[in-house]
């Protein structure tokens, strides 16, 4: 995939876990070169056959995004998104890689579906598509899905997203496997008994709105449980797209002690809140559903602080048909791909190396990608880079989206920080914020 | 006023207003011909995705002694067909010529939603657990009058008891008393009252609820004027609110010994349907204050008012009898 034409970003400031430093970054044969301030000079113009140059003033270079959580719909729901509007989607969000959740239609439990997701990702070319596979046979939380054929091709995640493992029985026998192959399982967090027919946070405004609620507890309590079982079986768990204050508080708490354990929040839970739901609007339905102030707080100090290891989107796209029901009936999720650095320099009160570290090179490690992904911007390393403005505002439009669906919750809104370029194994891929083709 | 979704959308003087029309209409209705030309022309279109009998039927008849054309949709949501969105069906009938939509559904917020996907006035007929602003409208008005307290409902005391966590008539009618200045106690155990109210760490502050709360209903008939029981649903013993209708009935129903309890001049109401022996225990024919068959009758001229104001050339007070067509 490597590209023969080299390609020199110059003016732009590297950042990397080490430090950071005004330099320009030559790249060639996918692999970056060389590293230092000034080497433009070295260079030939591009019109005298030299580099392709990229002008990254004002800009950050780092390592590509890497998202752990990502609904791509194909296959089985092809109107409302598939692997190539995914990616593009992705990729124009500074994303190298997403993991693929896998709540398809059929669910990624087999060999066969996660092949096809691998494939038809490699197919669109634009990121790594990386697909996670179920705990339990559909998602049904009833059979273990076949964790040894599926980690012998490659499979590390493990997630029933969409529903949590609610019988302890089998997440116990989940989590022995997990340790034995040493890959990883993804919570969802969400005792289902205490949140049937629930359509937002069970709160002050439910009660005012008359909404079923879905209460906080019911979050929590699936997180002790699993904290637990962790403690006993030794296996990593990841938990996804943590949503309240006790949370933050017991993963906190779980790290102390010394617990293998890693956790993400999404963009929308650390910057909405339930309030959102006041006008009915169905976009805001997301499971879990948007809490209150408080908990924003709590989880913005989590991810200051390193409770949280990753910003993850959540991507959830759903066709208009979908979405334009009353709000029982319509579907939980939002999109996040495109909006995500935006949300994350606007909201969470993190600088702009510990949103890369959020962004890129925590979720890297914790889905096994180090060897494509995640990596310093220095000589040897694959160039898998995104060039971003931390400075620019701007808000949402819906010609900006490229996803299938359209159901953001961000347009109108506030956001900082936009893409400018990704290269993509020393391929320039997106250009000025445009996908070049 | 372009629709009438959510009691919260109204002042005080807008509810004021409507309750003084609400006794022209009522004037009209003890006509010998109570009919009046003020919706001709018109057409209503009532949307009912949920069972309701009563409430459609008093639609209609406040539109039809407005003269207004009436069309009915009713459907419970389970039974519409699939392949037609809820969108497309309002569009459609839209399409057909309507000026005001009538609607009751099992989601919160859907009538608010229909008011993006028509020009129509929407009447919200009562949205899931959240509100049936014509009950409230007309249960103010029947207790306003009944107290002969003019447009005003000031240091009245009011017991609310029954189901108020999935009660849309508790979120409406409480709004509404509570704008008229009275003073209410909501009386049940806590697994049904709103979560808000039971749980110290909902913090929130921008939706309070201005009123007491009671776990112990004998404790409270001494200091109310007023007893509003509300529907207690049998199926909620299937989700552990209560322990049965008979543990609730005993403690929460009104018995002819609670009755005993209450000043001579309480009044009593109830926005049916009853369940006899449940949330109340006495033959209502029987309880002097009890202004149960005036809410029914009260409901017509309420709708006649709300029609008339979303519709009519009524829409200001100045205007005369005779220019309103009534």
């Amino acid at each position: 995939m490597s590209s023969n034409k080299s390609v020199l970003i110059t003016g732009g400031t590297v950042v990397n876990a080490s430090g950071e430093v005004l330099a320009d970054v030559m790249i060639d044969q996918g692999v970056v070169q060389e590293v230092g301030p000034n080497i433009s000079a070295k260079y030939a113009a591009e019109n005298k056959g030299g580099p392709q140059r990229i002008d990254a003033a004002s800009c950050v270079i780092t390592s590509a995004f890497v998202d752990l959580h990502t609904h791509l719909r194909e296959p089985g729901r092809e109107e409302s998104e598939t692997i190539e509007t995914g990616s593009r989607a992705a990729v124009l969000g500074g994303y190298g890689a997403v993991v693929a959740m896998p709540n398809t239609e059929p669910a990624q439990d087999s060999v066969a579906v996660v092949e096809f997701v691998r494939m038809q990702g490699e197919r669109a070319g634009l990121v790594d598509v990386v697909p996670s596979a179920c705990i339990t046979v559909n998602r049904a939380g009833l059979q273990l899905s076949p964790f040894h054929s599926l980690a012998q091709n490659g499979v590390t995640l493990y997630t029933d997203d969409g529903n949590g493992v609610q019988d302890p029985v089998i997440m116990r026998r989940a989590m022995e496997y997990a340790k034995e192959l040493n890959i990883t399982l993804m919570q969802h967090c969400e005792v289902s008994r205490l949140t049937e027919g629930a359509v937002m946070h069970e709160g002050c405004c439910s009660s005012h709105l008359g909404l079923p609620g879905w209460p906080s507890i019911a979050e929590v309590l699936m997180l002790q449980r699993d904290l637990e079982l962790v403690r006993e079986t030794g296996a990593k768990m990841h938990f996804l797209h943590l949503s309240t204050a006790r949370s933050v508080e017991l993963v906190r708490q779980a790290k102390n002690e010394g617990l293998p354990v890693t956790a993400e929040v999404t963009p929308h839970h650390f910057s909405l809140t339930d309030e959102k739901l006041t006008g009915f609007n169905t976009v805001f339905k997301v499971n879990p559903p948007l809490r209150t102030m408080e908990d924003v707080e709590a989880l913005r100090t989590g991810m200051q602080d390193g409770t949280i290891d990753a910003i993850a989107t959540d991507h959830a796209p759903h066709a208009a048909h979908l979405k334009d029901q009353d709000l029982l009936a319509a579907p939980p999720g939002m999109l996040g791909l495109q909006s995500a650095l935006g949300v994350a320099l606007k909201y969470s009160g993190c600088s702009v190396q510990r949103v890369i570290d959020l962004m890129s090179w925590a979720p890297a490690r914790i889905a096994g990608l180090t060897a494509r992904q995640g990596n310093a911007v220095a000589s040897g390393n694959i160039a898998n880079l995104v060039v971003f403005n931390p400075a620019a505002q701007w808000e949402q439009s819906l010609e900006q989206i490229v996803s299938k669906s359209h159901n953001t919750p961000y347009l109108g809104l506030p956001l900082q920080g936009q893409v400018q370029y990704v290269v993509r194994d020393g391929k320039v891929i997106v250009e000025a914020g445009v996908i070049a083709k | 006023m372009k629709h009438l979704l959510s009691m919260d959308d109204l002042s005080l003087g807008e509810l004021q207003q409507l309750l003084s029309l609400a006794d022209e209409m009522s004037e009209i209705q003890k006509r010998s011909q109570p009919k009046v030309p003020a919706l001709r022309h018109k057409t209503v279109a009532s949307l009912f995705f949920e069972d309701s009998t009563r409430t459609r039927l008093s639609f209609e008849t406040a539109a039809k002694r407005l003269s207004a054309d009436t069309m009915t949709f009713s459907a419970a949501s389970s039974s519409v067909n699939k392949g037609e969105s809820l969108r497309d069906t309002v569009e459609t009938l839209s399409a057909m010529g309507v000026d005001a939509f009538v609607v009751r559904h099992k989601t919160a917020g859907l009538p608010l939603a229909m008011t993006q996907w028509t020009d129509a006035h929407i009447v919200n007929a009562g949205d899931g657990a959240h509100q049936h602003p014509t009950q409230a409208l007309l249960d103010a008005f029947t207790l306003t009058r009944a107290l002969e307290m003019g447009n005003s409902l000031a240091g009245v005391r009011i017991a609310m008891v029954g189901d108020i966590r999935h009660s849309r008539v508790a979120r409406s009618t409480v709004r509404a008393f509570v704008l008229l200045g009275a003073q209410v106690t909501l009386v049940a155990p806590a697994s049904l009252l709103p979560p808000s109210l039971i749980y110290s760490n909902a913090t929130h502050t921008s939706h309070e609820w201005p009123v007491s709360i009671s776990h112990h209903l004998d404790e409270v008939l001494g200091e109310v004027d007023v007893v509003y029981l509300l529907r207690m649903q049998h199926e909620r013993m299937n989700a552990a609110f209560i322990s049965s209708v008979g543990e609730y009935a005993l403690h929460f129903g009104l018995t002819p010994k609670r009755m005993a309890k209450l000043p001579h001049n309480f009044k009593l109401m109830h926005p049916g349907p009853m369940n006899h022996g449940v949330e109340i225990g006495v033959d209502p024919a029987l309880v002097p204050g009890s202004l149960i068959t005036q809410q029914v009758t009260n409901g017509v001229s309420i709708r006649m008012a709300v029609l008339l104001s979303l519709l009519g050339p009524a829409a200001t007070s100045e205007m005369t009898k005779e220019e309103r067509n009534v």
